[in-house]
This record gives structure tokens, C-alpha cells and sequence, in this order.
């Protein structure tokens, strides 16, 4: 999968299609105090966390310059814009942000100034103009209920359903966006009263899954630039999620991990043992069937995350994770598992693989917990 | 008379989905308005046999942007409900999420949002960065300085908006309504302005930072449980406190020397632009406490209303005198119903075919509002039968009514410094000029409950408050407070210890809902009227002033049964009927 060769092949085709700015990337960031140092800099982090080898790394840098030839298209659908917010977050390096306003995002309606008739024309031309070579983005669920009429947009009151798949026809790649758009988000926990599906259970093109509640910005840039590299969608787990981003789960870079290793756990919260950092599997942590990388990246800046702020994890880039990890101060092996998902198939088998990992971790927090000698 | 319809839709720079149709007369006028949402997502249903502790994780998904406001409502309204304390150190923890949170969306909302309305960037290009410079002292507040305005630095954006120009293709500023008749800044005046827009969204990042400290992460911070806060390994850290005092400082010297400023030009910028200074026709706003200080005080403490503009009248709220109404919103009609009793059956009824002014300003065929009949997602709320705004407008002149101290003073001195009467706040420009000065607000004040919080810490070290659901017994409690978009409040009923039913009443709702039963119309429909518009081919004065508000949709729309589900129902107990 990792050949230079091919990705160079593929960003040498990009660079014969017209661009839209006069200018490459390097001399943009230089213009703006970044040093082509820094860029390569950048360029090699982001290559890390798309999990290539540091070689690939002048292979990024190029993939970046030549992301203008990428327009982007936004399209909300069943959301709470948190997906947007998170991209607006992204700083260090600031450079994502200048990467981000780089690729030509044509349409957004969060930041875009036009409204109205203004935003028709402009996502009309989009369509038009680009057509084929466009990046969609999809953040929301897409109602799909009753002919999908609990969403429409614009002045024909087109349904969110019919302007996704007709906007999906002609998407160079599709990425859904957080964890409504790949698998339905909240507004499909059950009893999902509007249908809400995540955007690949209606279209017939391949969708790469971006989840979270909401998604790193780190992780949302990563897979456009991956897209640019290859061509294609990057490799992907079960769920159709980048394996570079979603490849490891949260427990397995926890900082709380040895806590976990040598049964200290908090009981409760405001304890002294959630004073002293203990583990919080017992207090409902999914970080165990979790598949992030929450606990190496963080938020914020690096800031923080949920587990150091002393709350576990709720699980929130799985499928079906409102139902199927609740509740949410609870571990998940303490109580029957019962999923009310519709797509029955999918979950049970994802119940047994749940069940078994459940049990087996809590086999183990039991069992340290009875060697603990502090207990 | 010969009247035409307008139909906007997206309204773009909002969270969520949203539509607004004015009709104008030959001369432009606008003699009616029609504010429509246009998706439904029913997270009520949802919560209904959940685990109470899991409703804040489940209402905080009502929305990404006040990403903060309905987590806090959605716990401390289950904690209301089995009668639960929170400590101190967990209420004011959760006060300083709430200044991150207000910090983060006013000024995301002023400069990324709503900025675009007043500010022409293309415009900027033409100004002379050294006097822009110089023009910036006039506005700042007594004491401070400009920030971002040296004339070093206006050039520097003036280049890098002239790169971005050259381009050839604007990206998302496309088809903006720069050159507009109603855009009112001298170049200079746009330059220093979009000089704050781009600091802006280095500043909302600290403010996102702020609220991680104690909160874990921002959107959708994690750091609270029924009962209290759980980042107490924070909470104990001096290096984790300083951080936030020292983000604090640097957001509320932001909000003085930007954001402050910046409205004080606008105001001086605009004082004569009809559509931004026309008086709202609503004249009734309504508040609720907000930001905890201390074990008794809040920042801003009244829980009432004002009438028909009177500053010099507060009256107190009656929780029970809360409804809302159907008549125009896409569910079989109730009648006025109190959010404990409420009741929705689904309806959708859709547009019905018309005729709208496109962007070139034709006549041309578009989906409308079935004015006679239903046209919204949105219910009605009224308080005593009778609309209200809510918002940072509302939270100011309330609370001035009520006579805040501190709000009198931020709101005095801001008004003397313009030369604006009172009178002024009641207007689109008023409306963006409140959500500013209830920032200023907390820059100057607010650091009172992080002190509070310290001093408590060095004597009392619990964040939690122990609590059991029984099984057998049944409970209810709600939740009302001030959040960035105004009042929001939750009601639950908890059974079988899990939730039987669950209500939210949001501002946007307030705001944004279509008539009511009697004909009664909400904000942001009755206070379009009478509004000219320079083009109606590029309405932007009304897209500024839905704008002012700060319109939430997806808090909006969320609030709904399926089919034949009742919700549940019970009396209003007075005990809540006063604050």
C-alpha cells in the first residue's frame, strides 16, 4: 500500500489540473512568518499521525501543496455544528488552519458570507464547476424517514436526503464527518423517530468514516490529506474508519493505564482515589472498546481530555455507542447488554466481540482489584 | 397594494437549519415576515427509559456551539429533580465553564458570524493602515489601549487579504454582500475590524483552551456528573488554576480592547442606518439568573421580565405562566400547553407553491410558508400568554431594571461613551451591542467567583455530592438559567429511575417560533416589520438582524415527541414558582 512511487505518480497528475491560487502553498506560509522549515516540519508530524513512514514525509508537504486543486464542499445535515466548532479549534501548528482555508472550501454554511439565494448559487456553481473533482463533507445524520422531510434546505425545500445523494453523485471522495454522519449520531439512538442514518447507509459510493463526538480537527485534516496522497480512500477498520487515527483504542495509551494494571480504581467520584488518578474503568470508562486516539492527541492544544479531567470515556467514535454504551458511569461488563439498533446483524456481532473483550476486562479489574493490597 | 415575498433560505453564519420569508410592498417596505425550521431531530423522544445520570451526555448533543449550556442544563436539572447539592466548589467550577463558554461564543458569534454583516473586507483594501491605526484609540474603553491595530500589523492584513483576493476565487466569502448601500464603515473603520476578525479566531481558541482546563474538552466538554464536577484532580492543581486565571485575563482584555471597541464604532458607524437603529416592536424580555459567584450571589441575578420597553418596571417570573403553542408548528394542535404538560404529535405539512424574489431580484418559483397554516419546526413559547425575547439583550436591560450594579455600570458607561440613549438597546444594533456589554460584563467581574472558588478550595475539598435514585419513588425538577442565546430551561420527571419525560424550552425557541394561536407573532417575525430593504435581490438587512439574536437552531428544533406518545403530565409545583 506504501509506495512512494504511485503517491508521487498521483500528486504529478493533481499538479497538471488547474489550481486557484497563483501562488504554491510554500510561498502562501512564507508570506506568513512560516519558514519552509516549519512547513516540513509540519508536513512530517501530520505524516506520523497518518501513520506513514518518516520518509513519506517531503511526500506530504508536496500532497499539501497541490490541495488547492481540491475544492471542498460542506454539507450539514441532522447536527449540532460541534463538528464545525472542533475544525475551528485547530491551531497547533496554526499551519492546519492555513492548510484548512488552502484547499478551497467553496462551500460552507457555518462561515461562508453569503445566505439565502447568494448560498444557492455559490453551492450550485460548486457542483458545476468542479464537478467530479470535489471533496465532499458531510457533517450531520441524514433523515431518512417518510421521504427524509424532517430536513430541507434551501428555497425549493430539497430534502437533505436528495441533496446528499445528488451532491455525492459527483464527490471526487466523500467524508463523513463525526460521528453522526458515519453512523447517525444521537438523533439515531433509539427510538431514532426521523430514521437518521449515517450518510454511507444511503449512498452507493464509498464513504470514509470520521467519528467522534466531535472528531479531532487533527483527524479530519489527516484523512483529506490522505485522500490527496492516494487517491483513494486511506486504509480503513471495520467501520470504514482511518486506520491512522482510529487504529488504537483509547485504553491502550491511557495515562491512567497503570492504575488499571495494578487495580486502583476510583469507586467514586470526588474520592480520594480520583484525587490520586486512578483508573476509572469502574466509574463506566469505555476507553476499552473505543477506537481513538484521543489519549495520545488529546483537545484542545493538548490541553486536555475527558479521562484527565476525571471522567471516563462514553465511547463516542463507535457505532450505536449512545445505546449500545450506557450508561455511561457504568461499566459496560456490570449490566446485560441490549442494543435497540434497527441494523440487528451489524450488532450482534459487534455484541459478542463487545461481551467477550467486557467480560474479560472485567474479569481482570476484578481480579487486580482483589490482589490490590490497598484494598 | 402590490406586495411581493422574499424567501431566505439557508440563513447561512447560524448553527443549524433555518428559513426567513418577508413580504415587501412596492416601496420595499417589509409588511410581514415568516421565520420557518426546517429540520427536526426529537431528542426528547430519545432520552425517554434512559439512565437520568446519561440525559446531560444526551442533551449536550442538542447542540455544538453553546456546546456547554444544555450538558449543565440537562444535570442539574436531574439534580433538581432528586433534590441534590451540589457543592460549592462544583457550582463555581461550573461558573467558570460557563465564562469560557460566553467568551468563546460572543465573540465567535460578533467576529466570524455576525461581522460579516458590517464589515466590508474587500473594502479594507482602499484604507490607510496609519490612520486606521490612530482611529482605533477613539474607541477602546477608558484605560485601555487598541489591540491588533498597529499600523505594523494593519498592513500586514492588508497584504494578506490582498493575496487571498488575487486569487480570483473568494472561497467562502463568495458572493458576500460587500459594496451593499446599507455597509457603513470607512475603509479604515472595515480594516480594523477585519484585523479583529483574524485575531479572533486565535482567541476563540484560548477561550476553547479555558474551558478544557477544567471541563476536559471544548466542544462538548465531559467534566460533569449528578452531583458535581469530577475534574478534581484539576481542581487541585495551583499550575491548572493559574492557567485559567491567565486565559481569563487575556480573553477579558480582548473583550475590552476589541470587542468593546469595535461596537462602540459600529455604533458610531451606523447610528443613522434605518435598519440597523428601527426600534423592535417586541417590548417584552425575559431573563433568568446565571453565573453562580458565590454561595448565594450571582453575576447576573434577576429572574423576571420587563414590559413594553419600561426600564423603570421588573416584574418577577412565574414558572407556571410558561406555554407553549402549536397553531403554526408542524404538529397537530394542543392549545397552550405548560412544557410539563406538553404534547406533540408530528404533522408535517410542508411548503406550499409561491413565488419569491431571487438573487438576480425576479419573480420566480419557489416553495413558501403556508402562512394560514403550519410552517415551522419550531413551537411558540409565551410567558402569560404573551411573546418575549430572551437573549444577552434581555439578560442586560432586566437585569437593569432590577438595578444590577454591575450591569448598571457596564451599561451606563457604554451608553455615555456612544452618546446613545437607552432607547438604542432596543434596536438590531442594540441587540449586538448587549450580547458585547454581557461580555464586558464578565471580563470585569467575573474573576470574583474564581477567587471565591480558590478561597473555598484551600477549606473544602469535595466536588461531589453523594445521591441515590429510588426505585419506587417519582421525581421532577427543572432547570432554568441564562445561556448565551438567552433563557433555556429543562424539565424531567424521573420513574422507575428512569427518565418518564423530558422537556426543553430553548431561547432560540422563544426567539425564532412562528404565531402563536392568537395570532401573536415571536421576535424575530414581528420585528422585521416595517424594515426597508436597499434590495431586495440581497436582503441583508434582514439577514443582520436574524443575525443579532444569535439564532440556535438545532436547540430550536430538538424539542418533540413521536407519534401519539404522550409526555406525561402533572402540575406545576409552586414551589418552583419563584427563584
Amino acid at each position: 500500500m506504501l509506495d512512494v512511487q504511485k503517491v508521487k505518480q498521483r500528486i504529478a497528475e493533481l499538479r497538471k489540473l488547474p489550481g486557484i491560487a497563483p501562488k504554491s502553498i510554500s510561498e502562501i506560509l512564507e508570506e506568513n512568518g512560516f519558514t519552509r522549515r516549519d512547513f516540513l516540519k509540519w508536513s512530517g508530524a501530520l505524516a506520523v499521525t497518518l501513520g506513514l513512514p518518516a520518509s513519506f514525509a517531503p511526500v506530504v508537504a508536496e500532497a499539501a501543496e497541490v490541495s488547492d486543486r481540491l475544492p471542498v464542499v460542506w454539507l450539514h445535515l441532522a447536527e449540532c455544528t460541534g463538528c464545525s466548532e472542533s475544525l475551528l479549534r485547530t491551531d497547533a501548528p496554526t499551519i492546519d488552519d492555513l492548510i484548512f482555508n488552502y484547499i478551497n472550501l467553496q462551500y460552507h454554511d457555518t462561515i461562508m458570507a453569503a445566505a439565502g439565494w447568494q448560498a444557492e448559487e455559490n453551492y450550485e456553481d460548486a457542483l458545476e464547476k468542479f464537478k467530479g473533482r470535489y471533496v465532499l463533507c458531510v457533517e450531520g445524520g441524514v433523515p431518512t424517514k417518510d421521504g427524509g422531510e424532517y430536513l430541507t434546505i434551501g428555497p425549493h425545500a430539497e430534502t437533505g436526503l436528495h441533496k446528499l445523494k445528488r451532491t455525492a453523485k459527483d464527490a471526487a471522495a466523500i467524508i463523513a464527518v463525526g460521528t453522526c454522519s458515519s453512523f447517525g449520531g444521537i438523533q439515531a439512538a433509539a427510538p431514532n423517530p426521523t430514521g437518521a442514518k449515517g450518510i454511507h447507509k444511503v449512498l452507493s459510493k464509498p464513504v470514509i468514516n470520521v467519528p467522534g463526538c466531535p472528531p479531532s480537527a487533527k483527524n479530519i485534516v489527516g484523512t483529506i490529506v490522505y485522500v490527496i496522497l492516494f487517491g483513494q480512500l486511506p486504509a480503513v477498520d471495520n467501520f470504514n474508519r482511518p486506520k491512522f487515527a482510529y487504529g488504537l483504542r483509547i485504553h491502550d495509551l491511557c495515562e491512567r493505564r497503570g492504575h488499571f494494571d495494578a487495580g486502583e480504581f476510583v469507586e467514586e467520584f470526588g474520592s480520594e482515589e480520583a484525587m490520586n488518578g486512578f483508573c476509572l474503568y469502574k466509574k463506566g470508562c469505555k476507553g476499552p472498546y473505543t477506537f481513538n486516539n484521543c489519549s495520545r492527541e488529546r483537545f484542545n492544544q493538548h490541553t486536555s481530555w475527558p479521562v484527565q479531567a476525571g471522567h471516563g470515556c462514553i465511547g463516542c467514535s463507535e457505532p450505536d455507542f449512545w445505546d449500545s454504551m450506557a450508561p455511561y458511569e457504568e461499566p459496560l461488563a456490570n449490566h446485560k447488554f441490549s442494543s435497540v439498533s434497527a441494523d440487528a446483524t451489524a450488532d450482534k456481532v459487534g455484541i459478542t466481540i463487545l461481551t467477550v473483550a467486557g467480560v474479560a476486562i472485567a474479569a481482570h479489574a476484578a481480579i487486580s482489584a482483589i490482589k490490590n493490597p490497598k484494598e | 397594494m402590490a406586495t411581493k415575498r422574499v424567501v431566505i433560505d439557508p440563513i447561512t453564519r447560524i448553527e443549524g437549519h433555518l428559513r426567513v420569508e418577508v413580504v415587501i410592498d412596492e416601496n420595499n417596505v417589509i409588511k410581514d415576515a415568516y421565520s420557518s425550521a426546517t429540520l427536526w431531530r426529537g431528542i426528547e423522544v430519545i432520552l425517554k427509559g434512559r439512565d437520568p445520570r446519561d440525559a446531560g451526555f444526551m442533551t449536550q448533543r442538542i447542540c455544538g456551539v453553546c456546546t456547554y449550556s444544555h450538558y449543565k442544563a440537562g444535570i442539574t436539572a436531574v439534580e433538581n429533580a432528586l433534590g441534590i447539592k451540589p457543592p460549592l466548589n462544583a457550582l463555581l467550577t461550573r461558573t467558570l465553564l460557563d465564562f469560557a463558554l460566553f467568551f468563546h461564543d460572543h465573540i465567535v458569534h460578533f467576529y466570524q458570524l455576525h461581522a460579516l454583516d458590517w464589515v466590508d473586507i474587500l473594502s479594507a483594501l482602499q484604507a490607510d493602515p496609519k490612520k486606521a491605526s490612530e482611529e482605533a484609540f477613539k474607541y477602546v474603553p477608558k484605560g485601555y489601549n487598541p489591540i491588533a491595530t498597529g499600523e505594523d500589523e494593519l498592513r500586514e492584513v492588508q497584504k494578506r487579504v490582498a493575496n487571498f483576493a488575487k486569487k480570483g476565487d473568494l472561497g467562502p466569502f463568495k458572493n458576500a454582500y460587500f459594496g451593499h448601500k446599507t455597509m457603513k464603515f470607512t475603509p479604515e473603520q472595515n480594516l480594523i475590524a477585519l484585523s479583529h476578525y483574524l485575531k479572533t479566531l486565535e482567541m476563540q481558541r484560548i477561550a476553547a483552551q479555558m474551558m478544557a482546563i477544567f471541563g476536559g474538552k471544548n466542544p462538548h466538554p465531559q467534566s460533569l456528573t449528578v452531583g458535581g464536577v469530577t475534574c478534581i484532580m484539576d481542581l487541585q492543581d495551583p499550575a491548572r488554576l493559574a492557567e485559567y486565571m491567565t486565559k481569563f485575563k487575556e480573553l477579558a482584555d480582548y473583550t475590552n480592547r476589541a470587542y468593546y471597541a469595535d461596537i462602540v464604532m459600529a455604533a458610531a458607524a451606523y447610528g443613522n442606518e434605518p435598519s440597523v437603529v428601527q426600534k423592535n416592536n417586541l417590548g417584552n424580555y425575559l431573563t433568568y439568573r446565571t453565573m453562580q459567584t458565590s454561595a448565594n450571589g450571582w453575576l447576573f441575578d434577576a429572574c423576571g421580565y420587563i414590559k413594553d420597553f419600561d426600564l423603570g418596571k421588573f416584574y418577577e417570573i412565574d414558572e407556571s405562566k410558561i406555554e407553549e403553542d402549536v397553531t403554526h408548528s408542524w404538529y397537530k394542535d394542543t392549545g397552550f400547553r405548560h412544557p410539563y404538560n406538553g404534547e406533540t404529535i408530528p404533522d408535517y405539512t410542508g411548503y406550499v407553491d409561491g413565488e419569491s424574489v431571487d438573487g438576480e431580484g425576479n419573480l420566480v418559483k419557489a416553495k413558501v410558508a403556508n402562512e394560514k397554516g403550519k410552517y415551522s419546526w419550531i413551537k411558540s413559547p409565551r410567558y402569560d400568554k404573551e411573546p418575549m425575547e430572551v437573549g444577552p439583550l434581555a439578560c442586560m436591560v432586566v437585569n437593569y431594571a432590577k438595578g444590577n450594579e454591575k450591569v448598571r455600570k457596564v451599561v451606563d458607561e457604554f451608553l455615555a461613551q456612544t452618546g446613545l440613549p437607552a432607547e438604542a438597546l432596543f434596536t438590531t444594533l442594540g441587540r449586538t451591542a448587549a450580547r458585547m456589554l454581557q461580555t464586558k460584563t464578565i471580563a470585569d467581574y467575573g474573576l470574583e467567583a474564581f477567587n471565591n472558588l480558590v478561597e473555598n478550595l484551600k477549606v473544602d475539598q469535595s466536588t461531589v455530592a453523594p445521591y441515590v435514585i429510588d426505585k419506587n419513588k417519582e421525581y421532577k425538577g427543572r432547570f432554568i438559567g441564562d445561556v448565551p442565546r438567552g433563557m433555556l430551561s429543562h424539565w424531567c420527571r424521573i420513574k422507575d429511575g428512569v427518565i418518564e419525560n423530558w422537556q426543553a424550552v430553548v431561547p432560540s425557541t422563544w426567539n425564532a417560533g412562528p404565531a402563536d394561536g392568537n395570532g401573536k407573532k415571536g421576535a424575530y417575525e414581528v420585528n422585521l416589520i416595517g424594515m426597508k430593504l436597499a434590495d431586495p435581490a440581497k436582503p441583508l438587512e434582514v439577514i443582520r438582524n436574524i443575525h443579532s439574536y444569535d439564532p440556535c437552531i438545532a436547540c430550536a428544533v430538538h424539542v418533540m415527541d413521536v407519534k401519539g406518545k404522550k409526555l406525561g403530565e402533572f402540575k406545576v409545583d409552586p414551589l418552583y414558582g419563584a427563584c
